[in-house]
């Protein structure tokens, strides 16, 4: 697909309408809209909810490796089961979920290409059933965390400069004019960006029907603000979801090395006592 | 059953971009509204017809953006 390094993580809505209920394929729908799922959904797919399945209730975390090997075994994934990702907000928390599955080592996840929103607006076949599945007793590995950044690591990359920092908020939560995505609650204290910071929201990474840009597009966006994979890259948003739909585009798309997903992100940071913060463009 | 008579169309309000997406599936319509930056879902509504669906979404998503607070750009530096 359009010259990207890891073509094989992304499928066309074509193919998911061919495959999604294959044995040995698993579709899950994610949305930031939680509700989303049950208006009708891809035949054979389950739902799963960001904010109460994909994080730990308790500890502000990703899930913890015993409720992620439950998740997987109550949704009747197996090491070899090809699991496919897609949701609302040009998959905004399927990429999220993607990056988890990474985390704890999933072989084969993929992305459908342009998410829930192109599947309705090609009017292809929906269902308000929930499929049958086969319970699994699903073991997982790592956690590995060379994708995960934390709060020690983005303090480090802003001070040295030695770490690409990439901002996918939009221009006005980066500039500080408004503290949260318009419409949306306030989640911070203090407006701005982390200092060394590049501007690149995530949605210039799509095509107006949702699906990704050509890699030689992308690249030539992020190249323009002088990311280019030849240092480690953090990608951060607000929470981490949006920051992790740009880290599948620089990792798996462009095929950079070294880049992580910071999801403490503004939230984190724009409440941290003595933080530095920039503002402006 | 499909997504049918799938529409997008923007338009401001509260002073912000919003993309508004309506459908129909079975017998119900959908209206969804989005912050076109950064792209965000701030409203959802279902109804009999397109247009009743529309006038809640708009309704809804012009309460929620008409909350957002904006700092003055003079106090922004650069």
């Amino acid at each position: 697909m359009s010259g990207y390094a890891h073509p094989e993580v992304l499928v066309t809505t074509d193919w998911v309408d061919h495959h999604s209920r294959d044995g040995g394929v698993r579709v899950v729908e994610v949305d930031v809209d939680t509700g989303s799922y049950d208006e009708g959904h891809v035949p054979g797919a389950i739902g799963w909810a960001w904010d109460s399945q994909l994080c730990d209730t308790v500890v502000r975390d990703i899930l913890p490796k015993d409720r992620f090997e439950k998740l997987m075994g109550d949704s009747g994934i197996s090491r070899d089961t090809v699991v496919v990702l897609y949701g609302d907000n040009n998959n905004w928390f399927a990429a999220w979920a993607f990056w988890q599955l990474k985390i704890y080592g999933h072989p084969d996840v993929r992305l459908m290409n342009g998410g829930r929103v192109k599947w309705l607006a090609e009017g292809r076949e929906l269902s308000l059933e929930s499929p049958e599945v086969a319970p699994t007793d699903y073991s997982a590995s790592g956690p590995d965390l060379s994708i995960r950044a934390f709060l020690d690591q983005v303090r480090e990359a802003s001070g040295s400069g030695a770490t690409d920092l990439v901002d996918v908020r939009s221009p006005a939560e980066f500039s500080g004019e408004i503290l949260a995505p318009p419409g949306l609650p306030e989640t911070c204290q203090r407006g701005g960006h982390v200092p060394g910071a590049r501007s690149i929201p995530w949605g210039k990474t799509c095509a107006q029907d949702g699906t990704f840009k050509s890699a030689g597009a992308l690249r030539e966006l992020y190249g323009a603000e002088g990311i280019v994979g030849d240092r480690p890259i953090v990608a951060y948003c607000r929470i981490g979801e949006r920051s992790s739909h740009s880290w599948f585009v620089l990792k798996y798309l462009l095929g950079y090395e070294g880049v992580s997903n910071y999801d403490g992100s503004w939230t984190e940071w724009g409440n941290l006592v003595g933080a530095p913060v920039e503002r402006g463009a | 059953m499909k997504a049918e008579s799938f529409s997008v169309s923007e338009l401001e309000l509260a002073g912000w971009p919003v993309r508004v997406t309506s459908y129909r599936i079975g017998e119900t319509w959908h209206a969804k509204a989005d912050n076109v930056s950064p792209g965000a879902n701030i409203a959802r509504a279902r109804a009999e017809g397109r247009e009743q669906a529309e006038v809640k979404v708009i309704e809804r998503a012009s309460e929620r953006l008409g909350a957002t607070r904006r700092r003055p750009r003079a106090d922004l530096g650069s």
